[in-house]
């Protein structure tokens, strides 16, 4: 099997017994960008030259028997919405083309201090708003599923390069689903964490209280790997939580073995049925059989204040938005046009020009959406009401978890759709993270994993997986013990079925 | 409500200090109402006894010793300057003809 098809865990493991350097292994992925990105356009930039250098000095550390971290030279593809010193930074927007962080976010240099490769950063949604990547001011990113086809969003990117065999892990963030929904449609693996579970320190912010970076990857156990890098404690971040991960890889090692007997699955019932597609459901409850064979126990919880958590979270998301973009003001750094026909404009008309010509449309929208929101008049109707059915939603979950270990649904209710075909229609975008949003309501964790292909159009489905706060560990071990179950019904990976690109090296 | 109208995206956008020509109020206004009247419903749901949530996992004041640590250099800071001048920012003039 060529080295781009294996997993993180597997090429640490090749790594530590000396059978390839992370040289070669790097080189092999920038070898694979080279070839399949022109199709796909998972990247935005690529860092031959710091990927090899950092690479070889992860085989000096190898060779000195003194590696960073069981993951030391595997290289890694980092969604650019993460600061990262030295290399352009972009959010995917015109508005910071060619900024260049002078520091590292936390994330970037827990990954760094690892020893873990950077190729490059991921294309994504501008400014992380969006589902299907094609609202980039530097073009789509293509699924390789189906290069007709949206990888997902907002980080497409990510998901794409990691489906595409260009890295064999990637960084996303996840304020709505942009790392679950991406993972579903492109038949990998992404886990949003605890609210808190890892610094937003460098993490161009979207909304606050909802935004948490997390792994993409192709296997759930290289997902923990990956999140015992960058999770944990930063005094940096206000909102980290202060106490120890849970012991995240061990939970995916034990669940791999297959056997759920004792854990309580709960089937929410408002996430399925009548708005998700024939071959989306289908596989689900395939996925759910599967799970009461591994011993697990289904039970039906209900979330009735979840049919209001889409407009709750296109209350709050553009109202945090809103404030978060104002700091793109022409001033400090990012664009700065000057307004035509006026030659002595103050620094106001320069905002003005400055943020028309450097947001997309799709910015633009949740701005004035977030600015309207928060206006004296309708802060009570919609900004206040949004915060009290968050409560409402929080309440739901709580019920639920007391029925249940983990809660299920399909992560999104469609298979990936054409490019072009939901772009100037936001609510029909919108509807992509119906099933993905309440978790960032209420701040709990989600995994989404691969489920197998819709019958109907032979596209990947994913499987959303919710604990309660802080319990992670779960996720990785139903996630562990499903996936194990499912890899053996379709006798390998569900990638394994995927297109060959042209030109691939995979 | 919750019809908004083109005017009043045309304030919005003003008070976002965002320049929208008319191709682009054309384009951006409609939208915005389908996605209002699609969040509308929210104004009824939740009862007056529900506490908001602000964030979903309960926050406290974070501080740290009160030290000196190292800091962006002035180099480092201006170095995403759009134009800066003696180790500072250099903006356009910041009061209009009104002020």
């Amino acid at each position: 099997m060529s080295l781009l098809k294996k997993s993180a865990a597997e090429l640490a493991d090749m790594l530590a017994a000396g059978e390839t350097t992370s040289v070669a292994l790097t080189q092999a992925h920038l070898d694979q960008i080279a070839a399949v990105d022109g199709a796909v356009h998972a990247f935005l930039h690529v860092d031959t030259t710091g990927a090899l250098a950092a690479a070889a000095a992860s085989d000096a550390r190898r060779a000195a028997g003194t590696p960073a971290s069981a993951l030391d030279g595997v290289p890694i593809a980092v969604k650019d919405v993460l600061a990262t010193e030295g290399l352009p930074t972009t959010c995917g927007s015109k508005i910071l083309e060619g900024w260049i962080p002078p520091y590292d976010s936390t994330v970037v240099a827990k990954l760094k201090a690892a020893g873990l490769p950077i190729l490059g950063k991921t294309n994504m949604d501008e400014f992380a708003m969006g589902s299907s990547t094609e609202h980039s001011a530097y073009g789509p990113t293509h699924n390789p599923w189906d290069l007709d086809r949206i990888p997902g969003g907002s980080g497409g990117g990510s998901a794409a390069a990691v489906a595409a065999f260009e890295a064999p892990l990637a960084i996303g963030t996840d304020t709505g689903g942009s790392i679950r929904q991406p993972g579903a449609v492109t038949g990998t693996v992404g886990l949003k964490p605890t609210y808190g579970g890892i610094s937003r320190y460098g993490l161009v912010a979207m909304a606050n209280s909802l935004d948490q970076v997390g792994p993409v990857t192709r296997t759930v156990l290289d997902s923990a790997l990956l999140h015992e890098v960058i999770g944990g404690y930063d005094p940096l971040d206000s909102t980290s939580i202060n106490e120890p991960l849970a012991a995240l890889a061990d939970a995916a090692r034990a669940g791999a073995a297959g056997d759920l007997s004792g854990v309580r699955v709960g089937v929410i019932s408002e996430l399925g049925g009548e708005g998700y597609q024939p071959g989306v459901q289908q596989r689900f409850d395939e996925a759910v059989a599967l799970l009461v064979q591994a011993g697990a126990e289904i039970v039906e919880v209900s979330c009735p204040s979840f049919v209001h958590a889409l407009a709750a979270y296109y209350l709050i998301m553009p109202s945090e938005a809103s404030s978060n973009l104002a700091r793109f003001d022409a001033m400090r750094y990012g664009l700065r046009v000057l307004p035509e026909g006026n030659d002595d404009p103050s620094a106001e008309d320069v905002m003005r020009a400055s943020r028309d010509a450097g947001f997309g449309d799709e910015v633009k929208r949740r701005i004035i959406l977030g600015t309207y929101a928060l206006s004296s008049g309708y802060y009570d109707a919609y900004y206040g009401q949004a915060q009290k059915v968050r409560t409402l939603i929080s309440q739901d979950f709580e019920a639920a978890f007391a029925k249940a270990d983990v809660l299920v649904s399909p992560t999104a209710p469609t298979t990936a759709f054409k490019i072009g075909e939901k772009l100037d229609d936001p609510l029909a975008m919108y509807l992509n993270d119906v099933a993905t949003i309440p978790a960032n309501l209420a701040g709990i964790p989600g995994l989404s994993l691969p489920a197998g292909l819709a019958p109907e159009d032979g596209l990947p489905v994913g499987f959303q997986i919710l604990a309660p706060a802080l319990a992670d560990d779960r996720l990785y071990r139903v996630g562990a013990a499903l996936e194990a179950l499912l890899e053996k019904q379709w006798g390998g990976a569900l990638l394994d079925q995927a297109p060959t690109l042209n030109g691939s090296n995979a | 409500m919750p019809e908004i109208t083109r005017d009043e995206v045309r304030h919005l956008a003003d008070l976002a200090r965002i320049e929208l020509d008319d191709a682009e109020l054309d384009h951006i206004a409609p939208q915005l109402s389908v996605i209002l009247e699609s969040i509308a419903s929210i104004a009824e749901v939740a009862a007056a006894e529900i506490p908001p949530t602000s964030h979903a996992i309960p926050l406290t004041n974070v501080f740290r010793e009160d030290v000196v640590r190292p800091s962006l250099t002035a180099e480092q800071a201006l170095s995403g300057a759009p134009a800066s001048e003696q180790q500072r920012f250099s903006v356009p003039r910041i009061l209009g003809d009104e002020q």
